[in-house]
């Protein structure tokens, strides 16, 4: 029964980390391809390690704080790399997708500059 | 709130001087018996109950669970969609969390859900400029965002 489930979680943190990484070939731009790299990776990376927490507990009998932790500072890590990649790609000045319908960052930043 | 925990954890210590057993579960034992006590006694003690901050904590955490697997299904649904009809965009969430570690846990919730990847936050910190993926509706997604997010946010710290 337990096995099943230990499966069913890798199997599950597998597909989402392949399919991030397909998102990231597939998608246009900086941005959309960093909504497909920082986060369906962490809920793949999330559930394979609380797989293999499960299994160190029925099969060797250890409560493995370590892997928790690593969820912990998956979760942590991700959406402030995410954050300075994409606030850095906009600074150097990189564009949007053409198809974006709008981006009120870049007219506070031309608002700012004109008043300076 | 610092009164509280002190007092929770001195029926804590109690518990295990009375029990003459100094392990950690009788310790946890005594804490919970603590929880009991400051709640049946709440009215005497000043502030409201703690345990009540870390329930709406918990319901936070469990908010966020949520909402990181649903819109993780949605964006694999854009990934394997042949064609993609998507319209991202930055838009400007205006925010009425002050502190700084408020806006911080809002911008990086906000990261973490995908479907919308926070990318700067403004000098005064009253605004959170946020890339969309799909954003056919500007006002909706500000909405959904103040609905969830910073209600529960705010119920953590107010």
């Amino acid at each position: 029964m337990i096995e099943i489930i230990i499966s069913l979680l890798l199997i599950i943190g597998t597909f989402f980390i392949l399919s991030s990484s397909i998102g990231v070939l597939r998608f246009p731009d900086v941005y959309t391809r960093l909504h497909a790299a920082t986060k369906s990776a962490t809920l793949g990376v999330a559930s394979i390690m609380i797989a293999a927490f499960l299994f160190m507990l029925f099969d060797a009998n250890i409560v493995s704080g370590k892997l928790i932790l690593g969820i912990l500072f998956v979760l942590l890590t991700s959406p402030v790399s995410g954050h300075m990649i994409s606030r850095a790609a906009h600074h150097s000045g990189v564009k949007l997708w053409e198809k974006s319908i709008k981006d009120d960052y870049e007219t506070k930043l031309e608002s700012i500059k004109k008043k300076t | 709130m610092a009164l509280q925990i002190l007092l929770n954890l001195i029926i804590a210590f109690m518990w295990m001087f009375l029990q003459e057993s100094y392990t950690f579960s009788s310790f946890f034992a005594g804490y919970l018996i603590g929880i009991f006590l400051l709640f049946m006694l709440q009215r005497f003690i000043p502030d409201t109950f703690y345990m009540r901050r870390i329930w709406r904590f918990v319901r936070l955490i469990l908010l966020f669970i949520k909402e990181l697997i649903l819109s993780n299904i949605s964006i694999v649904k854009l990934v394997y969609k042949p064609n993609l009809d998507i319209q991202p965009g930055i838009f400007a969430l205006p925010t009425d969390l002050t502190k700084n570690w408020e806006v911080t846990l809002l911008a990086n919730l906000i990261s973490l859900t995908p479907g919308t990847l926070s990318i700067a936050v403004s000098d005064d910190q009253s605004t959170i400029y946020i890339h969309a993926l799909d954003i056919p509706d500007v006002e909706k997604e500000i909405q959904s965002i103040k609905e969830t997010f910073e209600k529960a946010i705010m119920e953590v710290t107010r």
